[in-house]
């Protein structure tokens, strides 16, 4: 009987080992298949939404795409596993997806305790509220007192019991399963606040009956760091994934564009250089091509053009740059040097 | 006298008396008691409660009906082109369907119903993402659906038995092919394979290994059973030799393009889980009702703890299980269809179900049923199929077809393991920003509703159908 439970453990461990060695090189697996899987949301709009047509469009979208044109120089070789939120992460680990690009907030249990780690922040969000004019609140510390509509079984219930808590104040929660749902209630006037991330409040503001009237408060309450993920103890592919973000806002740096790309090709500037590819090899570093962050300019864009194209104030979202500006415009994006 | 003339029918009689020599026609009813009057007299105003009731029925009617008209026909958006050039739009968006305060063209107030946000997404509805060249394929398997199955639902129509042959045999092989592109490739299951390198004839080699356990396994129970192994050994052997024959078919190149699963959606994903799971269901169920009922102890214990597994646990765990648990079971790189992990889910869990409503028809008859088939000398087999099943089903009609309604309607449980089925696709579309509206989702829940409700309705009406076809008056 020993001997069985020995051998027993033995095969499951090696099998653990296999499942281990399997899981390692996932820039070769995709190379093999010839097209990144990646994990997006069910429907997010400006982050991974498909359009009438079915193609998928948004932030977390471009950079699965940055990443196809980093491995194969071609942005459209990415396929779309669109998941719950529920689900993501298993799907990661257990192989369905190469990247989870979901809208999903960096946490330290998250990145610490399920195998994973968070490979950057493409969008810096945080829990906003949404109230009507007419009730002449300037401030989120007005709103003792409120009724506030929101999300059920997520972190921004609980965000808003510490915040008033935090603030000695009293609220009442109105909570729905569906985001539709908590837009109707709060548009019916179930509530006073409507609060989720920011991001989301910009985006659910498009389904209310008179826009106009409702503002957005300029507290945040939280800090949700929105990143890909990838499988933990696989660098290769981490540090893949990392660059190709890095990529995409030091060429926003730099002011190369999809436009202007390959006349940057041309320059002396010596960042520019190395980061296009026609100085060192920094793509070989990372397993791939040294024109990788060329393409992924050229066919996917800079971090502005991808944050204009799909949030910015020229879409319906209609969402500033704010905290997401470069490091050197007051933001919080800022990439380490490519040398 | 004889000149007389006599009017028609009276006894001349010298005028003394008036006898009639037949009956009066009969008067016409009083105008209160038929026609429209004395319908609604009769039904709805013949008492007191009655006639609140009739009251407060139309009170509520009024209440539901003109606002629903109003927002579904009347006050909605049908003329996206007209609309266009009369207010200059260069594309159509959500600007067609918003007041001005939301940033569109209606005054304020406005609400109806945003017609072109569906016309838009109705390739969507119907395909998911099936890619737009490929459409042809669906179309296809949708035409070749309803040309088995209307002649299929007439009594009238011939040829009943090759009939349900391609409905049961060929139209399933064919729409696997034309959906997914065929062209699975068979690398054998069983030896290890440092013996013989995958390939299709190593496949073949383990299916007859397969299938000769299997045989073996069906003559130990003949024989533990008592009757004699020849038949069922036949039987396990013709299942198998069928479908390794479909399993070929399905490894033939046929030069489609690849379709996979992950981006059929809309009513192509409610239909094939519906579909799938209604036909799996039946015979599955009939087996476990059979099973259920059967002398032998291990084939009852088995058929009850799978019909009480399945029946104890909700679909919505059983999806999950199949989703979010088996990948984590399964090694890496070993990673099976999502649909058809739901697939198999719903036919297992719906044959739960159909099994006891079987079961409900078979316990219903009388037990001189039985006695009066063994009689005639007939076996198991021939008793069950001549005389048991057929007033058996026949009993149970409503209820076979409330569990396939059912069924139908908890496809669209799947979006919570990222299926888009027809549901799932409209709420999917729900985000996209373009078309974002305050009227946008109940448009589409409006649009979901009529659509699930023509499905329902029309398989509940041809039940009713068969119900008085197959009546027999037992009452």
């Amino acid at each position: 009987m020993k001997k069985l439970m020995k051998s027993v453990a033995l095969s499951v461990t090696a099998l653990g080992l296999a499942v281990a060695g399997a899981q390692a090189a996932t820039l070769d697996d995709v190379k093999a298949k010839g097209f990144v899987q990646c994990g997006v949301s069910q429907g997010l709009p400006g982050f991974s939404n498909p359009d009438d047509k079915g193609n998928w469009t948004g932030l977390d979208v471009d950079l699965c795409r940055a990443i196809a044109a980093a491995v194969f120089g071609d942005a459209e070789k990415v396929k779309y596993t669109p998941l719950s939120a529920k689900e993501r992460f298993t799907a990661l680990q257990s192989g369905e997806v190469d990247v989870l690009s979901r809208n999903t907030t960096w946490t330290m249990s998250r990145d610490t305790s399920l195998g994973l780690n968070f490979a950057g922040v493409n969008y810096y969000d945080g829990q906003g509220f949404m109230v009507r004019s007419s009730l002449d609140v300037k401030s989120a510390l007005e709103l003792s007192g409120a009724s506030i509509c929101t999300n059920t079984g997520t972190t921004t219930e609980l965000n808003v019991a510490d915040y008033f808590r935090a603030n000695n104040m009293e609220y009442e929660v109105v909570a729905f399963e569906k985001a539709d749902e908590v837009v109707a209630a709060y548009d019916a006037g179930r509530c006073d606040v409507y609060t989720t991330d920011q991001s989301g409040l910009y985006a659910q503001r498009l389904k209310l009956t008179n826009p106009g009237e409702h503002i957005v408060l300029p507290e945040i309450i939280s800090k949700e760091p929105l990143g890909p993920v990838v499988r933990q103890g696989d660098d290769q592919w981490f540090n893949l994934v990392k660059w190709t973000h890095f990529a995409m806002v030091n060429a926003e740096e730099f002011g190369v564009t999809s436009g202007n790309v390959d006349e940057m090709m041309k320059t002396e500037n010596p960042g520019i250089k190395r980061l296009l590819g026609t100085e060192g090899t920094f793509g070989e570093m990372i397993g791939v091509g040294n024109d990788w962050a060329y393409n992924i300019i050229k066919q996917v864009g800079n971090y502005a053009e991808t944050f204009d194209r799909n949030v910015g104030p020229e879409t319906p979202l209609q969402i500033s740059r704010g905290v997401n500006d470069l490091w050197s415009k007051g933001g919080l994006q800022y990439a380490p040097p490519v040398r | 006298m004889a000149d007389t003339k006599n009017p028609a029918g009276t006894v001349p009689s010298a005028g003394i008396a008036f006898v009639r020599g037949e009956m009066a026609g009969d008067e016409p009813p009083p105008a209160s008691e038929v026609g429209v009057i004395g319908w609604v007299r009769k039904n709805l105003f013949s008492s007191i409660p009655n006639t609140i009731l009739t009251l407060l029925a139309v009170y509520l009617l009024w209440l539901i009906i003109p606002p629903l008209l109003r927002f579904a026909f009347f006050d909605a958006v049908w003329d996206t082109s007209g609309l266009m050039a009369e207010y200059n739009l260069d594309k159509p968006d959500r600007r067609l369907c918003t007041t001005a305060a939301q940033g569109g063209i209606w005054p304020d107030g406005w609400v109806g119903a945003c017609w072109p946000y569906v016309a838009t997404y109705m390739n969507q509805f119907i395909y998911g993402r099936y890619p737009l060249e490929e459409y042809w394929r669906v179309d296809l398997v949708y035409f070749l659906f309803a040309a088995g199955l209307i002649p299929m639902c007439i009594p009238a129509v011939p040829f009943k038995r090759e009939n349900v042959i391609f409905m049961i045999a060929i139209f399933p092989v064919l729409a696997f092919v034309l959906l997914t592109g065929g062209h699975i490739s068979l690398e054998g299951f069983l030896l290890p394979n440092s013996i013989i390198a995958p390939s299709v004839t190593k496949f073949i080699i383990d299916y007859v290994i397969l299938t000769a356990i299997l045989c073996a396994i069906a003559y130990g129970i003949a024989r533990g059973s008592e009757s004699p192994p020849g038949p069922s050994i036949r039987g396990v052997a013709v299942a198998m030799g069928l479908l390794l024959l479909v399993l070929l078919i399905f490894a033939v190149p046929f030069g489609l393009e690849h379709v996979e699963t992950e981006v059929w959606g809309g009513l192509l994903v409610t239909l094939v889980i519906a579909i799938t799971g209604i036909v799996a269901s039946l015979p599955l169920g009939i087996l476990l009702a059979l099973g259920r009922r059967s002398q032998m102890p291990v084939i009852r214990l088995v058929s009850v703890i799978f019909i009480e597994f399945w029946r104890g646990i909700p679909l919505i765990t059983v999806l999950f299980m199949s989703s979010v648990m088996l990948p984590l079971f399964l090694p890496e790189g070993v990673n099976f269809d999502k649909l058809l992990r739901a697939l198999i889910g719903v036919a297992l869990f719906s044959a739960a179900y159909m099994a006891e409503v079987v079961r409900g028809g078979i316990q219903a008859l009388p037990k001189g049923q039985y006695e009066g088939a063994m009689a005639l000398g007939l076996n198991y087999w021939q008793m069950i199929r001549l005389i048991i099943l057929p007033q058996a089903l026949k009993l149970v009609i409503p209820g076979i077809v409330n569990s396939f309604i059912a069924l139908f309607k908890d496809t669209t449980l799947v979006l919570i393991i990222g299926l888009f089925d027809f549901l799932g696709m409209i709420q999917s579309s729900y985000t996209d920003s373009t078309w974002a509206s305050p009227v946008q989702s109940l448009t589409g829940y409006l649009f979901a509703a009529v659509i699930f409700w023509l499905f329902c309705f029309s398989m509940s009406r041809y039940s009713i159908f068969m119900e008085r076809r197959l009546d027999t008056g037992h009452r």
